[in-house]
């Protein structure tokens, strides 16, 4: 029992971490029907700027070493994605899916490889010290501050996430969006515009995921992005893709569900148990726990 | 227009000028490259060159099948390339003789097929991009399982000390390959494939049973991967799992989007190409550019290579060919001289 207690703790916060990365797979999926795979790199990006700021700059080695990473790498993030939106995908808006995807893949490569140009492909880890180490045990479960660190900043996130998107009225026009895209053109609703905004607020949350990560494996790559990002798609798919709630619910059960089979000794079949998973949902219910099934229209 | 063709152009069979010219050409390609062989032009860095482009045609021709002609999206073309791959590898590990090699192959392909029916039958009532991730999950579970055999060698891999696959098999492999899919897409399950992809609804009103093509599309297909990956091992020796990770799956699709969905040439046209640029670009010494600053090819052909499928998908996303084939440029072309002549 304390084992099981064990792997849900651990697997909640690698879960929290998926979930923030799934939130801007569901949302850009919502709005542009694009699976975005730049996404997990954007991720990869953030904690490369972490490291930056944490090992070089005169706030990472000062208390507020944490804060100060994971604000730079937000924002840098945010940055990245709109650019990447503006440059590489807003030219194909009209474009069949396909030729869009085969952009986002080249994006995803173009920033792996041009980052490992630059810094290398070993990998690197944070300075020690940015987040204490230390941990307490509660009925026999040991829980790292760390962990709960990021869990409480992933939910203090996804909190703040929910009310830009449910109380602001840039937060509406995501919404009327995706809902229906001419629509809300001809109510005046500003489409480029909030799709990039949709960018924005998905590249965030990956820069804060990467960070966390780094912080949390300490260990980052530039080809880190891949497994985490397809990982976090498929959570976006089991919580029912273009949902906000569904990608958070997605991405703690898919954590879950990884801790709990590499615990119990599957840990070699890891991956091949989230995919599984993943084809079952399809399977069994194509629209997630949390979509809405929309019928075809001839 | 109006006389009726005679003679061979009629056809009798499948003896026609369009034949005995596409059998000739086919020859003549065959032919040159072995006398070049002969003739010791080509060393052992153009003949691995050679080998995968075969191998890549194989693979962007059986994916074309599946994502150009029927229009299902699969991003696990990689998965069933192992499948071929890994099975051929142990059967020659067995019987390290031709006929070993042959039966390995073969028993490669009908494996990939039969995985291809299983998986095809519950994922192919997916649409679009749900397809996609499940093919992709599909090819992931398949090489995690791969990497925890005994039997495949784990993580590390098999070896083999003997390359079974010479030019004359692979070439031959090739041709067969893109005869066989070729001819399916012309007979009229092919066109069913096609009406699929055109408009599902509109076809199964017509009478065709969607699931049916597709999944039989999809067993072709992934037949054809399998021997592509067979060939891939019989020639390089080693396979690991990570070969056949999802990277090779994209690599797959970028040649036959490149090359233009439903267009078998322009699969061959797009692999040939695809092939030599990055293989120039790995083997190519540090460049010097007019004396102001030096590229290292090998050091930035991931970053060439994405940037040139940006913008080739932002310029000209139908792909080089788009659905039309090699033939049909020539057909054209001598319609155009014939208008012209009747104008005068």
């Amino acid at each position: 029992m304390e084992k099981f207690a064990q792997q849900i703790v651990n697997g909640l916060s690698q879960g929290s971490i998926y979930a923030l990365i799934a939130l801007g797979y569901t949302m850009v999926y919502g709005i542009v029907k694009l699976i975005n795979f730049a996404h997990g790199d954007i991720y990869m990006i953030g904690a490369y700027v972490g490291f930056a700021v944490t090992t070089f700059t005169r706030f990472g080695h000062s208390r507020f070493g944490f804060i100060a990473a994971l604000v730079i790498a937000m924002v840098a993030c945010a940055v990245l994605g709109v650019c990447i939106e503006r440059i590489a995908y807003k030219p194909l808006r009209n474009s069949s899916r396909i030729a869009v995807l085969i952009t986002a893949i080249g994006v995803s490569l173009f920033l792996d490889y041009t980052l490992m140009y630059f810094v290398g492909a070993g990998t690197r880890s944070y300075p020690p010290g940015v987040l204490s180490d230390r941990s307490f045990t509660v009925g026999g479960v040991v829980i790292k501050y760390q962990q709960v660190i990021v869990v409480l900043v992933s939910i203090a996130l996804m909190i703040l996430l929910q009310f830009i998107v449910k109380k602001t009225k840039q937060g509406k026009a995501m919404r009327a969006v995706s809902f229906d895209k001419e629509a809300a053109q001809l109510m005046g609703i500003n489409v480029d515009r909030t799709i990039s905004f949709t960018f924005l607020l998905g590249s965030a949350l990956a820069g804060a995921a990467g960070v966390m990560v780094g912080i949390y494996f300490n260990s980052i790559d530039p080809l880190m992005g891949m497994m985490p990002g397809l990982k976090a798609f498929v959570a976006a798919v089991f919580g029912g893709i273009g949902s906000i709630p569904g990608a958070m619910v997605g991405g703690l059960s898919i954590g879950v569900i990884e801790t709990l089979v590499a615990g119990y000794g599957g840990s070699l079949y890891r991956d091949a148990a989230v995919f599984a998973i993943l084809i079952l949902v399809l399977i069994i219910k194509p629209t997630g726990l949390m979509g809405k099934s929309t019928g075809s229209k001839v | 227009m109006g006389s009726k063709k005679k003679g061979l152009a009629r056809g009798v069979g499948v003896l026609t000028w369009k034949n005995l010219v596409i059998f000739l050409v086919t020859l003549a390609a065959f032919a040159i490259v072995q006398a070049l062989r002969y003739l010791g032009w080509i060393n052992d860095v153009y003949e691995s060159t050679l080998a995968l482009i075969c191998v890549n045609i194989i693979l962007a021709v059986s994916l074309n099948l599946i994502t150009g002609f029927t229009g299902q999206f699969s991003l696990g073309h990689a998965g069933f390339m192992a499948l071929g791959a890994y099975t051929c590898a142990i059967v020659v590990g067995y019987y390290p003789t031709v006929p070993g090699f042959l039966i390995g192959m073969l028993a490669g392909g009908v494996l990939a097929m039969i995985f291809g029916i299983l998986i095809g039958f519950p994922t192919l009532r997916l649409k679009g991009d749900y397809l996609a991730i499940a093919t992709l999950g599909m090819a992931e579970i398949i090489r995690v399982v791969i990497q925890n055999m005994n039997i495949t060698g784990g993580a590390s891999g098999l070896f083999s000390n003997k390359s079974m696959a010479t030019w004359p098999w692979l070439f031959l492999f090739t041709a067969i390959t893109i005869l066989v899919i070729n001819n399916f897409v012309k007979s009229s399950r092919g066109r069913a494939c096609i009406a699929i992809r055109e408009d599902e609804i509109a076809a199964e009103s017509m009478g065709i049973n969607s699931t049916k093509y597709k999944v039989m599309a999809f067993a072709i297909g992934a037949f054809f991967a399998g021997i592509g990956g067979g060939l891939y091992a019989s020639y390089f020796f080693v396979i690991k799992p990570t070969t056949f990770s999802f990277l090779m799956s994209i690599n797959i699709l970028v040649i036959v989007v490149f090359g233009g969905l439903g267009s078998i040439s322009g699969s061959v046209i797009s692999a040939t190409l695809l092939t030599l640029l990055t293989n120039f670009f790995t083997i190519s010494p540090p460049v010097n550019v007019f004396g102001l600053f030096t590229i290292d090819f090998s050091r930035v052909n991931m970053i060439i290579y994405a940037l040139l499928l940006i913008i080739i998908m932002l310029f000209r996303p139908k792909g080089l060919m788009g659905t039309t084939e090699i033939g049909d440029l020539f057909k054209r072309q001598r319609w155009r001289r014939k208008s012209q002549e009747r104008v005068e």
